[in-house]
């Protein structure tokens, strides 16, 4: 079985991150990391890649080129080799440029499966899935909690707002994964050292098939106006354990009268 | 300009947060359309006239019964093709947003989501939705129509003006691919217990308390401050907790007077559900989760350690 997980590098959660004023696009420059719901797909791939025997787990990415430092982190997990998708005219791709750009480097693997995890943890978009369904023309299940795979087809159960379905397609189908799915495995030594090792080809726009003006701003259909401070949620405070941190909560409790 | 807004229903009604978005987009449009898709809907249709749809679009078919995203992507792009909708709008839910993200790669139309808030600027649309764990807001539009919105839940209360639309029905030819996918089991209303909505004080347990058996660490600190337990999806996933404990997109919406999550993370699904709480501490080993974004005391550290020294300081403290 031939699988593409579909992967992205985002910068690494927390206070650091910043969207840059000039272009009103996300700052790429400073640490990154291989988004951390991807690993569920990542993990899944190799799953069902193992059971089955035989195939191969392909990541698929679009990116700035030094997103291949991230993305070996699924080529160490166990990976067979990544696909990068990586041109300067593609840059600030929005949903509809990114899917198309995808969607062509995906067809020119023919996958069986096309996995991806639950959402960005950067843009918290989870709309990229179904958009790359609908290029490739395949079937879609989303927010998949539990997978079975046999005689060439998928069950997949999932949650939704009224509980949970039992969702059944034939393959070739695109999946997304919930993070409850599996518990992503942590690379071993061998497999880093192994994973510098694995084909990590650097493809352009025009290597998949993509016309410069279908990417990037030329090809996005959304744009940013305008950016401004939230408003405050107050406290925002943020403490260490040091051993004290029962009592001071119970003192910031105790001080808003809630106990 | 027009509209049109994408009702998702269940069973016999349309789903609040779908009729919310109809009030909002009547508000700045009066020229608003819905369309309804399913099994039995057209009923339904006279609902969407009172919420202020101008004209509701029917496709009534068996073949749409199941909830499924695809064939409503046929459905709804053959829709806008034909009659030249500006704007597109869904309400945020797990049906929805694969509609919309269909929809954005069928039509090559610009999708925003998570959009809290809609205006008008100009005669042009403009959303509002807040980005990086909500530390900044952006407005965003669209370059060309049609324009997708993704409108995040309980952004819009529903508001009857009395109207009513005229019917239109409208034929559900389906993509080979579409119909690949097929329901085996559909999901029903889970039986609920007491509900966590109602409590004043939530104790959530999230994947960090690594294993079923620590949720005696929530009941026991919930009991002492008499408030509930709450729980996260990956939680109820893995069978740690019930359904009808979870909050989040695809669980309950609470706004308690006090959440206290441990071992939550904060991810966009479920923060949601829980945004509009009061006063929010978090306790969790991970320095970089979410939820400090939005917490107004943020722990970093062990819970298994901290939330039993909790229980014994809350019990001690409302004892004296």
């Amino acid at each position: 079985m031939k699988i593409a997980v579909c992967v992205k590098e985002v910068p690494d959660p927390g206070p650091n991150r910043r969207i840059d004023p000039g272009t009103l696009r996300m700052d790429r420059s400073g640490d990154r990391s291989l988004n951390a719901y991807d690993l569920n797909a990542v993990e899944e791939g190799i799953r069902l890649r193992d059971a089955a025997g035989d195939g191969e787990v392909v990541l698929v990415s679009l990116g700035a080129s030094k997103a291949l430092d991230s993305i070996r982190k699924g080529l160490a997990m166990g990976a067979d080799r990544a696909v990068l998708v990586s041109d300067e005219a593609a840059v600030g791709s929005d949903l509809v440029a990114t899917s198309y750009v995808l969607a062509k480097a995906l067809e020119a693997e023919s996958p069986d499966l096309v996995l991806f995890g639950q959402q960005a943890s950067d843009a918290d978009g989870a709309v990229l899935w179904a958009a790359v369904a609908d290029r490739l023309k395949m079937p879609v299940i989303s927010q998949i909690s539990e997978l079975e795979v046999a005689d060439g087809s998928i069950t997949a159960k999932r949650q939704t707002e009224f509980g949970y379905d039992r969702i059944r397609t034939s393959l070739p189908a695109v999946l997304a994964v919930a993070d409850s799915l599996n518990e992503p495995r942590y690379p071993s030594l061998k497999g880093i050292m192994g994973a510098k090792k694995k084909p990590q080809d650097v493809k352009s726009l025009a290597d998949v098939g993509v016309d410069a003006a279908r990417a990037g701003e030329a090809g996005s259909r959304t744009t940013v106006i305008s950016l401004s401070p939230p408003e405050s949620r107050g406290g925002n405070q943020k403490i260490e354990d040091d051993g004290n941190a029962a009592q001071q909560i119970l003192d910031f409790l105790v001080e808003r009268k809630l106990v | 300009m027009s509209t049109l807004v994408f009702l998702e229903h269940h069973g016999s009604s349309i789903q609040k947060g779908s009729l919310g978005v109809l009030s909002k987009a009547v508000s700045l449009d009066p020229d608003t359309s819905a369309v309804l898709i399913g099994s039995g809907v057209a009923p339904l249709a006279e609902q969407a006239g009172r919420y202020g749809a101008k004209q509701v679009f029917v496709a009534d078919s068996e073949s749409l019964e199941a909830p499924l995203p695809q064939p409503r992507v046929d459905v709804i792009s053959r829709l806008v093709a034909d009659k030249g909708f500006g704007n597109v709008l869904f309400a945020a839910s797990v049906l929805g947003t694969d509609i919309a993200g269909g929809v954005s790669a069928r039509l090559d139309a610009g999708l925003n989501w998570d959009l809290n808030d809609l205006a008008m600027d100009g005669g042009a649309l403009v959303g509002k939705r807040s980005a990086l764990g909500d530390t900044i807001r952006a407005d965003v539009g669209w370059s060309s129509e049609p324009r997708l919105g993704l409108i995040r839940a309980g952004s819009f209360d529903p508001v009857e003006s009395g109207g009513s639309a005229s019917v239109e029905e409208i034929s559900a030819d389906l993509e080979d691919f579409s119909t690949k996918a097929v329901m085996v089991d559909q999901a029903h209303e889970e039986q609920t217990g007491p509900s966590i909505e109602d409590a004043e004080i939530l104790v959530t347990g999230g994947r960090g308390l690594g294993s079923p058996e620590a949720f005696s660490l929530m009941e026991d600190l919930a009991s002492a401050l008499g408030g509930a337990v709450a729980s996260t999806r990956a939680v109820v996933d893995s069978g740690w907790y019930p359904y009808p404990t979870q909050v989040g997109q695809t669980g309950k919406v609470v706004s308690p007077k006090l959440y206290i999550g441990c071992g939550v993370s904060g991810a966009i699904q479920h923060k949601v559900g829980m945004q509009t709480s009061q006063v929010i501490v978090s306790i969790n080993k991970d320095p970089n989760a979410p939820i400090f974004d939005f917490s107004d005391l943020g722990v970093v550290g062990d819970l298994q350690t901290i939330v039993p020294k909790l229980t014994e300081l809350v019990k001690e403290r409302r004892g004296s």
